[in-house]
């Protein structure tokens, strides 16, 4: 009788050893989160970010060295906080997501942080530029790659003073972009002996602006200082030649896409923005990236921080291959991060997860698009800013 | 405060103004004569500025003339936005006329929110703002401290024009006399003839109509139109209506501007001009508060 029944016994035992030594020649499929706006205002930004984060992935998969197979998981923060918390918890609490590369817009990750802190899933910003959500709290889970606003608003308060403006009024909306914005330039500017003659705080979604410009014109400044996204930037732009005022307009990294540059047309000439990092070709890793990028036919261009998403997925990912996919191992080998190599340079993370270089862009609208002050007719005196 | 700048504040609230009076109109034409309130009303605004849009890319394509595509986008719109007010009437609003009012209510409200998901779905990338073509001329002149723009005095214009051709057309018209008669009273009207049902959808067309109208400006004016831009926009016809006085069409004009005025001078009191609405919304209840029917239903006996 016993022997009767060990022979089928052994017989299943065969089989699953069969079936499990045939799988272990499939890698596994380790799976990554990707969160930015996908819709909406400044989806440009948010599209170029996942197409990145998709090329960091596929060039990974088709490599022959790396252990597992990847799949980047896409969901859309609409720039919304509300909507980012929700996605950020249904990719939280997907037990198969390792790790995340996450949004773009400041009160999105700000509204974010606590649920990746919650469910334990480490996470890189890639794109979002307030000081807070990495330095507000201490939760080990959040790293960034891009740098703060804080240092952009003290160059950008150094240059324009160097270049000899002395009068600002601000627009800024009220979400803590816009208001992070306001206050680290603020304070960069008046330790600079700059005058800011008034401040005007908007709502993101306003359409008219007359008003508070018109007001600002009766104020006579000669900059109007904007911290806020593209879609009301260019609607301020647009609204300032309505009311015939010709003040040199100076935006945050926010504004820094080509989606600005369509909506205001030829006004956009003579803008000013600065932004974390550097051009993408001009960084370390660019050329590489941008070619690997135009290689893959993606519907929409890599805008300003695809570059950082691919660095975001690309770090993720090396971890993952040194430590395995296990949040808690990939949370703790990312905290340990020091000069690792990247297309936007060495990576070091301090004790906040904040990568520690500081590389601050100057740029200006020169002819339909964004170019290096230092490669522009106005660095070179062929034309004025006013 | 300077002249120049006084009247640049008076020119930008009154094509605010004008805006907010056209959506308020269409408000008080439908409560006048059927006593019911169009949620959705926001949303066929947005939609007519969006069938403009599409007109236009069409016509762009052909490489027709500015004032020539100007002229199609306006009548189209209007008269699609005009055709879907009718039918809005027929097939959701006349078959629930002996139900609850709330029912009215909920049933436009859903109408909006299909119409706004609707576009924001199946329009190329409609999630997106959309760059809305300058078409009209923006000739300016510089007086002081006033820059005055050619495009604003149009828009001020062809709003106003729009209210007193409206409002002639309800005085002077058989269609008109009419109009009053259901709003004064339904069963009286239908007893001297008049057809019930004919009247009161060419009340809806006429009032969406003035939306698509009221739409289209704002495109023109901001140069960019976006799915949600109805849902303010509504909220603020309606409060104009309101306070103005539902039913009476001097008061949709005079709630509009109030409107505009508030937010004018909220944004010029408040350091943080995203205040003004706070401002004049709470102004808005206060008066609502103090003259429940209205600031000028008291003085017109008859609706609309």
């Amino acid at each position: 009788m016993s022997d009767k029944l060990k022979l089928p016994n052994v017989f299943i035992v065969l089989i699953c050893c069969v079936f499990l030594i045939g799988c272990s020649d499939q890698p596994e499929t380790i799976k990554i989160t990707f969160i930015g706006p996908l819709t909406g205002g400044v989806s440009a930004g948010g599209l170029g970010g996942r197409n990145s984060a998709d090329l960091a992935i596929s060039l990974r998969n088709e490599s022959p060295d790396s252990n597992y197979k990847y799949e980047l998981v896409s969901l859309d923060d609409e720039c919304k906080p509300n909507i980012g918390v929700q996605v950020a918890t249904k990719a939280a609490a997907d037990k198969n997501i390792v790790a995340g590369v996450t949004h773009y817009c400041s009160a999105v990750a700000m509204g974010t942080v606590d649920v990746y802190h919650k469910f334990g899933l480490p996470v890189i910003v890639w794109g979002a530029v307030l000081p807070d959500i990495t330095y507000g709290n201490d939760h080990p889970e959040i790293h960034r790659v891009n740098g703060t606003m804080i240092n952009q608003n003290m160059v950008a308060a150094e240059f324009m003073i160097e270049q000899g403006f002395s009068k600002w009024a601000v627009i800024h909306d009220t979400t803590d972009y816009g208001k992070g914005h306001f206050k680290y330039f603020e304070k960069a500017l008046t330790e600079r002996s700059g005058t800011i003659l008034g401040t005007f705080g908007v709502n993101p979604d306003q359409q008219d602006f007359t008003a508070e410009l018109t007001k600002i014109k009766a104020l006579n400044p000669e900059v109007i200082y904007f911290g806020g996204l593209a879609p009301t930037g260019v609607r301020i732009r647009a609204q300032m030649d309505k009311l015939g005022m010709d003040q040199v307009f100076q935006g945050t990294s926010g504004i820094v896409s080509d989606a600005f540059i369509d909506g205001v047309g030829e006004l956009a000439e003579g803008v000013l923005a600065f932004r974390e990092g550097a051009p993408t070709e001009k960084l370390p890793g660019g050329k590489m990236f941008m070619q690997a990028y135009e290689a893959r036919d993606f519907n929409e261009p890599a805008e300003a921080y695809g570059a950082f998403a691919f660095a975001a997925t690309d770090l993720i990912i090396d971890v993952i291959e040194k430590v395995g996919p296990d949040r808690k191992l990939i949370r703790e080998e990312l905290n340990v991060i020091r000069e690792h190599e990247s297309i936007v340079g060495p990576i070091t993370f301090d004790s906040h997860g904040q990568n520690t270089i500081a590389l601050i862009t100057k740029y200006v609208i020169q002819d339909g698009s964004w170019v290096l002050w230092e490669d522009s007719e106005y660095a070179s005196g062929n034309r004025s800013l006013k | 405060m300077d002249p120049g700048f006084f009247a640049q504040y008076l020119i930008n609230g009154l094509v605010q103004g004008i805006t907010y009076a056209l959506v308020a109109v269409g408000f008080t034409l439908f409560f006048g004569v059927l006593d019911v309130i169009k949620f959705s009303h926001g949303d066929v605004l947005m939609l007519g500025a969006f069938t403009a849009l599409a007109l236009f890319l069409g016509l762009d394509q052909l490489s027709t003339p500015a004032w020539l595509s100007l002229t199609i986008m306006l009548c189209l719109g209007v008269i699609a936005m005009a055709l879907l007010g009718a039918l809005l009437c027929k097939f959701l609003v006349l078959p629930l006329k002996e139900s609850p009012p709330l029912n009215t209510l909920l049933i436009t409200l859903m109408f909006g929110s299909v119409i706004r998901e609707g576009v924001r779905l199946f329009f190329p990338n409609g999630s997106n703002p959309k760059p809305f073509p300058a078409l009209l001329p923006e000739t300016s002149i510089n007086w002081g401290n006033l820059n005055l723009r050619l495009d604003s005095v149009i828009l001020i214009f062809t709003g106003a024009m729009a209210i007193v051709l409206t409002h002639l057309f309800i005085q002077k018209t058989r269609m008109g006399l009419a109009i009053r008669a259901v709003a004064q009273d339904e069963e009286t009207a239908r007893l001297m003839g008049i057809n019930f049902n004919k009247t009161v959808l060419m009340t809806f067309a006429l009032g969406s109509g003035l939306a698509a109208l009221s739409g289209i400006s704002t495109g023109l004016y901001y140069q960019e139109i976006n799915f949600s831009m109805g849902l303010m926009l509504g909220v603020i016809g309606f409060s104009a209506a309101v306070v103005g006085g539902l039913g009476s069409i001097y008061g949709a004009i005079v709630g509009g501007l109030l409107f505009a005025f508030l937010q004018t001078l909220g944004a010029i009191w408040f350091s943080v001009p995203a205040y003004k609405d706070v401002f004049a919304f709470t102004v808005i209840i206060m008066l609502m508060a103090w003259r429940p029917t209205g600031l000028l239903a008291d003085r017109s006996a008859e609706r609309v």
